[in-house]
């Protein structure tokens, strides 16, 4: 880790005013530079989104302190964030169709997001830089492709027309949000390989955003676990795989069917689901799932440190470190408890 | 392998693709289904799995003759049903039903649970009235809903609880065969354990034969006792699922299973130091 993260967010909270009241999105997130694990509603996206100021609109409330070196996100204006935007952070979304004008040539939309920061790019030049753009993310033929709509691409065309677009004005950072979900195994296989290879080539900072357990063994180096819109652990890669010290991870890795390993008689599952935000349950949000609960539970856990030896690994639970490592056995494996 | 449920033969399925102005004409074809052979033993579950494309929906759709085949042969507990009226497939109905991936269309909006689930029964005259309350309610309960659930809209259900209303109204005519199409690839990884493990258990209890696709293959390793790897239109594997997984044949069967990412850094590692030194 270096001594001076270029992207750091603490204490994130994002609050939406809804119909059912303040709803609490993001809660007290730190992190650096990493993969964000978490089901759908557990704030994965909204954080980084909220980085790039995409969930400012008059029912957020936003708190914390999002920094990129010096500079605060947070309080930053329209127009210094639309100087951030693209040029020093860019953004990828899920679905590469949705996310890509169907009505204008894919060669143009690149265009417009270099001259959108740049006006003095002419036409040609810009052309140019998107012909070598499209060839760097390993379009073929892309001076021909260029010209082409969005709906001559396949998926996973589009998804690296999305990464070419991403990179276009050579951010320092990247978040990839669920890049590679709507597309095949065999072409996310190429996806994943590419962000790694930029990752390294161009030292970009990556914010992979995934649900995928397997996703994150390929790529991360740092993994954040986030349940009910609040970190519940974070850690190194290995720390989370091979020391998960909160059960709910534990229960997002026992109940993956691996390839590798001969099948269990019964998938190992976390019964109920998750809370609805706008109530949440008082304490831990795991708590009425968690078949480990007990009095303590009632008070929400800090994100703390709670092993001497790995400073960086914290998690939210209130078990000890030597009941955890006992509770997690469930049948030769790391699991949240014996399937019924 | 036991007796078999479903026996498709040479089954092809052709789209069209047609041109000009005034006067369509067909100027070549979608081979979406091509020349497919395959059966499903009674009380057995056959996985199909293949990429976006290549022929699982529009095979199941076929088996099923929601869509008519190009030509082929399609046998349920032996009888030809290629070809017949939808008069003479109404019987054949309640036989056969469909769990569908997406639980946020499949389910009417504007209909409240009971009749969601209580349709199936109605129109094939099985229940009416109170009695049809009671059955309904005893299925919102076997899938693992409550029967209070009965008068509720969709639109108040998760999506794993929406797969579940999906279930009990697949199930509720007691089929002997159900073709799952993506039934959990929409919903969270921890509710996609429970609701394969409803699957197994219904399985168990009520005998049924599961066509079951999806693009997870773990998923479908964990539930199937036989897979079939489909690849443009094309059946490239068929074999017991541990077979398929561990020695796969086929060049392709192995291209899919080295893409699936493994949840395990040091196995994740191990096999991309394989892979460059290999290439």
């Amino acid at each position: 880790m270096s001594p001076q993260p270029l992207l750091s967010v603490a204490d994130l909270r994002v609050g939406f005013a809804t119909e059912g009241g303040r709803l609490q999105a993001v809660d007290g997130v730190s992190f650096e530079v990493l993969a964000i694990v978490g089901e759908s509603g557990s704030g994965k996206s909204v954080t980084a989104q909220t980085i790039l100021g995409l969930t400012r609109s008059h029912n957020a409330v936003i708190e914390g302190s999002v920094r990129l070196r010096e500079a605060e996100l947070l309080d930053a204006g329209e127009a210094e964030l639309q100087q951030v935007r693209g040029a020093q952070i860019g953004m990828i979304f899920q679905d590469p169709m949705t996310s890509l004008n169907p009505v204008y040539r894919v060669g143009s939309q690149i265009v417009e997001a270099i001259r959108a920061h740049d006006s003095g790019t002419g036409k040609v030049a810009g052309r140019a830089r998107a012909i070598e753009l499209l060839d760097s993310v390993g379009i073929p033929d892309a001076a021909r492709r260029v010209d082409d709509y969005p709906h001559e691409f396949s998926g996973g065309m589009r998804q690296r027309a999305m990464i070419a677009m991403g990179l276009a004005l050579e951010p320092e950072v990247l978040i990839a949000d669920e890049p590679t979900t709507a597309l095949d195994v065999t072409v996310q296989a190429q996806i994943l390989r590419l962000l790694e290879e930029l990752n390294r080539s161009r030292n970009l900072a990556t914010i992979l955003i995934t649900h995928d357990l397997g996703v994150v063994a390929e790529i991360a180096d740092r993994v954040l676990v986030m349940y009910a819109g609040k970190v519940v652990e974070q850690g190194s890669l290995d720390e989370i795989f091979y020391d998960p010290q909160h059960p709910y991870t534990w229960g997002l890795l026992g109940s993956l069917s691996r390839l590798d390993r001969p099948r269990p008689q019964r998938l190992p599952q976390i019964s109920g689901a998750p809370p609805s935000l706008l109530a949440p349950p008082s304490g831990c949000a795991f708590r009425p799932r968690c078949p480990h609960e007990f009095g303590k539970c009632t008070e929400v856990p800090g994100l703390e440190a709670r092993l001497p030896e790995a400073p960086g690994h914290c998690d939210r639970c209130w078990l000890s470190p030597e009941r955890k490592a006992m509770l997690r056995q469930v049948e030769g494996r790391i699991g949240l408890e014996a399937p019924s | 392998m036991s007796e078999a449920l479903v026996e498709v033969t040479n089954l092809v399925k052709h789209f069209p693709i047609k041109a000009g102005v005034l006067i369509d004409r067909e100027v070549d074809q979608v081979r979406a289904v091509d020349d497919v052979s395959l059966t499903v033993g009674r009380g057995e579950t056959l996985g199909l799995v293949g990429e976006s494309g290549s022929g699982k929906s529009t095979l199941c759709r076929t088996v099923l003759q929601l869509i008519p085949p190009t030509s082929g042969s399609v046998r349920f507990e032996g009888q030809e049903i290629a070809g017949l009226s939808r008069r003479q497939l109404q019987p054949l109905r309640r036989q056969m039903q469909m769990i569908f991936q997406d639980p946020y269309a499949s389910l009417n909006p504007r209909k409240r649970v009971g009749q969601i689930v209580g349709d199936p029964l109605r129109l094939q005259d099985v229940a009416a009235g109170k009695e049809l309350r009671r059955q309904v309610q005893e299925l919102l309960e076997r899938v693992g809903l409550s029967s209070e659930h009965y008068d509720r809209f969709p639109h108040e259900f998760s999506g794993g609880q929406r797969q579940r209303i999906g279930i009990a109204r697949a199930i509720a005519l007691k089929p002997k065969l159900i073709v799952a199409d993506e039934p959990v690839s929409a919903l969270d990884v921890s509710i996609q354990a429970q609701i394969i493990n409803l699957l197994d258990d219904l399985q168990d209890e009520l005998g049924l034969t599961y066509l079951f696709v999806a693009h997870d293959i773990g998923v479908v390793r964990h539930i199937s006792d036989r897979i079939a790897v489909m690849h443009h239109g094309k059946l490239v594997e068929t074999g017991t699922a541990d077979q398929v997984c561990e020695h796969p044949t086929d060049a392709y069967t192995r291209q899919l299973l080295a893409s699936v990412p493994i949840p395990d850094p040091r196995e994740s590692r191990a096999r991309r130091r394989r892979a460059a030194s290999a290439g």
